[in-house]
């Protein structure tokens, strides 16, 4: 096990390098440039400009240039924000991100988790209706509606908690984003958890189990579940990786600091250190929670082995 | 996050420690900015948002007061040589930056070529263009030394221009030509900049910069008139999102915002008042024919589709009236001027369209040989219904307009490029309060005329203008918006700018003007 994970993280840097490359290059064939703006530059400035950030050099001698600097952990200097480094950037709004993404994953998955495996052994009775009801409709409405309705009922009406802002990461200031975050996620947990406890449930496994008088409790708990964790394994895996680095929306409406705006206005801007910065976070997460998912594939399911 | 931590514990204990002396409650202005800045470095910035921010942590030589009236700043008075070229600033007495040392000539020596450098690569290097020698220290021909600026001592300081510049003391305002101490840059390298490191000249001084979540800024006790400000601490909070910045002031959490969501006026108004501001700012939203290709090189079509466009529907429906018609490129608001609009501003716009019918008709357009036109314009809500009203307000004269949507990068990257259009929008806000920094954009060659406008008689006018007296000067920029503007449409001016703002009624001395500026100094909350 502990060999297959060693020889999963060697892998990873290859296939960084890869998704390096290709962004590098896939994002300077968007036409303008991170100088371009409504006033338009005189030449002789943007020249002063793009010479002082390297923009005046060949592309492939940035290429090798922007490799060399990152070998050395160096992501460079922002181009719309000189004021910090890209690795700042990220030093000041990733936490905000992953503690934001982390509690509503974490909540989406027990709350989620638990509603799905209620669901499905009231099967096609009320309860069940209510559950399926209620996940449809949070994995259909948007957040951008979710979290301006939340702001106008606890934040303006009942004034429980405030309508925006980071407040130095009070608690009262995340409730708010972490809802507005978790309510999809936990819709889907749900509906996947409903679906497998069914399923896992019709086994031949859990006839056996029942015949042999084992309680409800451990028929349930210890036989059906562990198999119908699979594909909420598989699930969580990529959710995470989305969800702790950030979403835009509920930055913007929360007008939280985290890193998720990057990923848009960075591409807007072309503002191109920042671009790479970020594809680099999100390929490193997405990366090691894939293999998360391996790993606890094997823990989960008997059947799964890696050596 | 600690480093904030820290150093917010510390400024706090600074204000503690301040307010304790003062014996009152620290009063605390929550500023709501459309975005952060893009630096705090006052030669590295060019938006108002910077503007906004720097304008409180420094002070030029000149300053504008709350109605934006020119007034000595960081100079306490000035005098000007009989032919308009040399400059000789008294440096305020007692004036210092906020770690207590003196404020001098040297200092605006050092901070004036640090902004002409090439290796500063300053966006706004521009605004000292009248200064001997800038452009071409600037273009790294002639060493920053060689800037036509000296300090004659250290409470003097002496500047030489090109010519007579009667605009130039307006554009001492500008963040980009404010004064740096060279001795903290000389301690702190490309980190003065930091919080905990910068020192400012202005009455606050910068506490905390927390990206894309708030800056805070502190009353500077050197501040040579700090008995006179009341509010003690500013945090300008970046609010990209209005409509949750209207929600967070209804609850208090901010106290003013510099923009509003415009589509929700009508409710805005209902339930603010007149804590809703709207007024003239100046700026022009304008379109631009590209003046060197076929069928738009001639200047009587580009009259007829100008004539076609229904101005005040754009300025009442698409823009709920926080934007007005404008026939001239330059904006009313600067004293002195009078303004050229085209000889069809007076006609109603059943008149204009037939005028414009009859030229369509007169150049051979009609149903068998329809005229076709592409806009392009930048992503935005806005943009995007003006350029949808102008393709139904142009459908009944025949006009066949397509319409071209992309991002701002691209879409300013292609106008830069000089590359292929028939129109395209585009925006002027004025850097100073100048008809020239408008009338600047049709002169042949300069960047941002898009539309290729080349006329050797209406640069000669600009040159004249240069070159002449004060009142001879706006005659002169006059005729060449006559000649430009109104008679050759080197851009189509649609409609001026309006400052929306939202202000609560806990603030005093929030004069509203032209500039939409508003330094906190002169703010009280109660």
């Amino acid at each position: 096990m502990l060999r297959y994970v060693f020889r999963r993280l060697l892998t990873a840097i290859p296939t960084l390098f890869v998704i390096v490359t290709i962004s590098f290059f896939l994002i300077r064939v968007a036409p303008g440039g991170p100088f371009n703006q409504e006033k338009g530059l005189n030449p002789v400035i943007k020249a002063n400009l793009e010479r002082q950030f390297g923009l005046d050099l060949p592309l492939w001698k940035q290429y090798l240039n922007y490799l060399g600097n990152l070998l050395h952990g160096d992501f460079g200097p922002s181009y719309n924000l000189p004021d910090f480094t890209v690795a700042e950037l990220f030093r000041t709004g990733l936490p905000v991100s992953v503690q934001l993404g982390a509690t509503a994953l974490v909540l989406a998955l027990i709350v989620g988790g638990a509603l799905g495996v209620f669901a499905a052994l009231y099967q096609n009775r009320p309860a069940d209706y209510m559950v399926v009801a209620a996940a449809t409709a949070g994995s259909t409405i948007p957040t951008f509606v979710i979290a301006p309705l939340f702001q106008l009922f606890f934040a303006l009406t009942l004034k429980w908690v405030p309508v925006g802002g980071w407040g130095d990461g009070a608690l009262v200031n995340k409730i708010g984003p972490v809802i507005t975050l978790m309510l999809p996620q936990l819709a889907v947990v749900a509906r996947l958890m409903r679906g497998a406890m069914i399923e896992a449930l019709r086994g031949h496994h859990i006839r056996t189990a029942r015949a042999m008088g084992l309680s409800d409790y451990s028929v349930v708990v210890r036989h059906a579940m562990r198999g119908a964790l699979l594909p909420i394994v598989s699930y969580a895996g990529p959710a995470a990786a989305s969800l702790l680095t950030g979403s835009l929306i509920v930055e913007y409406i929360f007008a939280i600091p985290g890193v998720g705006r990057y990923f848009v206005d960075a591409a807007l801007n072309r503002d191109y250190t920042l671009v790479m910065g970020t594809v680099v976070v999100i390929a490193i997460f997405t990366l090691f929670f894939n293999l998360m998912v391996d790993v606890m594939y094997a823990l989960v399911d008997p059947r799964v082995r890696y050596d | 996050m600690k480093h904030y931590g820290i150093r917010s514990l510390l400024a706090g204990a600074a204000i503690l420690a301040l307010s304790a002396s003062a014996s009152f409650a620290e009063v605390i202005f929550n500023r709501g900015n459309s975005a952060d800045p893009e630096s705090l470095d006052p030669h590295k910035t060019s938006t108002v948002y910077e503007a906004n921010i720097l304008r409180d942590l420094f002070m030029g030589l000149m300053i504008h007061n709350a109605k934006a009236e020119l007034e000595p700043g960081a100079a306490e008075s000035y005098a000007v040589s009989d032919d308009g070229k040399v400059y000789t600033f008294k440096m305020r007495a007692g004036a210092k930056w906020s770690d207590g040392s003196p404020v001098t000539a040297e200092d605006f020596v050092y901070s004036w070529q640090r902004l002409v450098n090439k290796d500063t690569a300053a966006e706004y290097a521009y605004m000292l263009s009248p200064v001997v020698n800038a452009d071409a220290v600037t273009k790294g021909e002639k060493k920053p030394e060689e800037l036509g600026v000296k300090a004659v001592d250290d409470m003097t300081f002496e500047v030489t221009l090109n010519s007579a510049t009667p605009y130039f003391l307006e554009m001492l305002t500008h963040q980009a030509t404010y004064a740096i101490s060279k001795a903290n840059v000389e301690k702190f390298g490309a980190d003065f900049i930091k919080a905990g490191n910068l020192v400012s000249n202005g009455a606050y001084m910068l506490a905390e910069f927390v990206p894309n979540d708030h800056i805070k800024a502190v009353k500077n006790p050197n501040f040579y008139d700090a008995a006179n400000v009341q509010i003690d601490t500013v945090n300008y909070i970046p609010t990209e999102d209005r409509s949750t910045a209207m929600k967070r002031l209804e609850a208090g959490e901010l106290d003013s915002n510099d923009d509003i969501p415009t589509e929700q006026l009508a409710e805005l108004k209902a339930k603010f008042g007149d804590q809703v501001r709207i007024g003239p700012y100046l700026g022009t939203y304008y379109y631009v024919f590209k003046t060197d290709k076929e069928p738009w090189k001639n200047v009587k079509l580009r009259h007829a589709v100008s004539m076609a466009i229904d101005r005040d529907y754009l300025a009442e429906k698409v823009w709920t009236n926080t934007m007005v018609p404008a026939y001239s490129l330059v904006p009313p608001g600067i004293s002195g001027y009078e303004a050229r609009p085209a000889e069809y501003a007076e006609k109603t716009q059943l008149d204009r369209e037939d005028e414009a019918k009859k030229i369509l008709a007169e150049l051979g357009y009609g149903p068998d040989k329809p005229l076709k036109m592409e806009i392009r314009y930048n992503t935005s809500e806005n943009h995007k219904n003006t350029a949808v009203a102008i393709q139904e307000q142009l459908k009944p004269l025949g006009i066949e307009v397509s319409m071209v949507n992309t991002d701002t990068k691209t879409h300013y990257g292609h106008l830069e490029q000089k590359g292929d259009f028939d129109i395209a929008r585009g925006g002027w806000i004025a850097d100073y309060k100048d008809p020239a920094n408008f009338l600047d954009l049709c002169k042949t060659g300069t960047g941002n005329n898009y539309g290729q406008y080349a006329n050797p008689e209406y640069d000669k006018l600009l040159a004249d203008a240069a070159a002449a007296g004060a009142e001879e000067r706006m005659k002169k920029l006059s005729e060449a918006e006559a000649m430009g503007v109104a008679r050759d449409l080197c851009f189509v001016p649609l409609l001026f700018y309006s400052y929306h703002t939202i202000v609560s009624s806990k603030l005093s001395g929030w004069e509203d003007n032209v500039m939409d500026v508003h330094p906190t100094r002169f703010i009280k909350k109660n």
